[in-house]
């Protein structure tokens, strides 16, 4: 704040409980004793008159009690202009206080828990507690509270892993994120009609659920050309780019003749944000302690 | 007391009153408008693009703010859910800022990059279909309507008159951004960019 600005804001504030300090006094004055009197404003209307005591002593001093507050006030605070107060308070040191208090309260907790393999630490009720809790507050929302997940984002609880299952497969899809893209109509952008009702006849045809046997078989010789590549010539995907496997019945986008014709005719992409500007490495672990005993325990 | 000067000079009262509702006016928000640090944009800070405008109004007409704020306060449970507090340089292209002052839902200053596209959208279409637990209602027309470009210029026209730095090709070649655009991928766009521009998130 510039100079001229620090005194103008000095200058309004000081004036303004020297107001209310004058106005006080200055009222005072006309009271000529404390007690009761029987001596009017001398206004009348109607009849109607007023008498002219004194404030009540209390009520007094409680006004004077605030102006005395007020002074105390900006002397400790910040209130005048640049000047910082004498305790030095700021909201951003009032933070880093909040903060250091915690790390120094649960810090040796998250390092303790930071330096358990996630394996073990998954059996640790504590660590789970605490990791229920980040899982609620930054996980829960997409995936479930009970970690289930939704139509696109998928169930954590079933031990079918997109990317895998193993705690440092799950580091990493937390810490720097996931992005899976299927193409429409797979690496054939050339699908016919009837190459998409035969090709997805073929991928119910995993979980038998074909809706035309013929049409099935001849969806082999079209998922061997578009699908195979990232899901597997046996449909059973590819951890590395996070294609789903197609024969164990868990469907991330719906498992009827109509959403499996959706997401070929369309493609899919789908996208788990990264985590590691939000949370600490060992908020990270915990978390994934957590997941990993969804579907370990 | 000499009160009747004050009690029978309407005009002088009329001063006196202005001049004591407004001291605090004078001492409080007057120097902010001098402040640099209220008036200075942080590193990086962009105006919004045309589209992310409209869905800023878009987020105004719907009445999100009436139960989504957009301030984080510098409290350790704030910055610990919602990422670190707001500073005042993140603001300044904001005619009017979108504060709010009530959370039913959560607060949304970091909102950006936090979920998926895909996420919002499916929130947005239908709450309770990802968050079972949501009272938030659900916004469907918003797949349906497409963004009303008529008046996008008029609006970065008057936001530069504001001070915001849109150039002038900006502001002609608004409208034709935004013609044809879903309104949700406008207010998804205006929401994947909040609070994204300060480098530190925790």
């Amino acid at each position: 704040m510039s100079t001229f600005w620090s005194i103008w804001v000095s200058v309004v504030v000081l004036g303004t409980i020297y107001g209310c300090w004058w106005i006080l006094w200055a009222t005072r004055k006309s009271q000529t004793t404390d007690s009761e009197t029987e001596r009017t404003t001398g206004h009348s209307f109607d009849g109607i008159e007023e008498y002219d005591n004194p404030l009540p002593k209390w009520w007094f001093y409680l006004f004077v009690s605030t102006v005395i507050f007020s002074l105390a006030y900006l002397a400790l605070y910040p209130g005048l202009g640049n000047f910082k107060g004498l305790l030095g308070w700021t909201q951003y040191n009032q933070w880093e206080r909040e903060v250091e208090l915690a790390d120094a309260k649960y810090g040796e907790l998250y390092a303790q828990f930071g330096n358990t393999p996630i394996v073990e630490l998954a059996r640790n009720e504590d660590a789970l507690q605490m990791g229920q809790r980040l899982f609620a507050n930054n996980c829960a929302v997409c995936h479930g509270s009970a970690g289930r997940g939704s139509v696109g984002f998928p169930n954590l609880t079933d031990d079918d892993w997109l990317y895998g299952g193993d705690p440092d497969s799950i580091v990493h899809s937390i810490t720097k994120g996931r992005e899976g893209v299927m193409p429409a109509k797979g690496l054939m952008p050339n699908m016919t009609a009837t190459q998409v009702d035969q090709v997805v006849n073929y991928v119910l045809g995993y979980s038998g659920r074909a809706r035309d046997a013929d049409a099935a078989e001849k969806g082999a010789a079209v998922f061997a050309q578009a699908c195979a590549a990232c899901h597997g010539a046996d449909g059973t995907g590819m951890q590395a780019m996070g294609a789903p496997n197609l024969t164990d019945d868990i469907w991330l986008y719906g498992s009827t003749y109509e959403r499996i014709e959706e997401t070929v005719l369309y493609g899919r992409h789908n996208k788990m944000p990264a985590q590691e500007d939000r949370l600490s490495a060992d908020q990270i672990h915990i978390l994934a302690a957590y997941v990993y005993s969804l579907s370990n325990n | 007391m000499r009160h009747d000067i004050v009690e029978k000079n309407i005009g002088l009262m009329s001063v006196l009153v202005v001049l004591v509702i407004s001291t605090a006016f004078l001492g409080e928000i007057l120097p902010l408008f001098f402040h640099k640090g209220v008036n200075e944009p942080i590193a990086g800070l962009e105006p919004l693009t045309p589209l992310e405008l409209e869905g800023r109004d878009i987020y105004i007409r719907e009445g999100c703010h009436v139960c989504h704020t957009q301030q984080i306060r510098p409290f350790r449970a704030e910055t610990e859910r919602y990422g670190h507090y707001s500073v005042a340089g993140e603001f300044v292209y904001e005619h009017p800022f979108l504060w709010g002052s009530k959370r039913t839902g959560p607060d949304l200053a970091r909102v950006g990059g936090r979920y998926s596209d895909a996420w919002q959208r499916m929130h947005l279409y239908d709450p309770r279909s990802v968050v079972p637990e949501s009272n938030m209602p659900a916004f469907p027309w918003l797949f349906e309507n497409k963004v009303n470009h008529k008046h996008t210029r008029a609006k970065l026209k008057a936001l530069q008159t504001l001070g915001v730095p849109y150039t002038d090709e900006q502001i002609e070649g608004g409208a034709a951004e935004v013609e044809g655009q879903f309104e949700i991928d406008a207010l998804v766009a205006y929401l994947q960019q909040l609070g994204t521009v300060l480098p530190t998130k925790r």
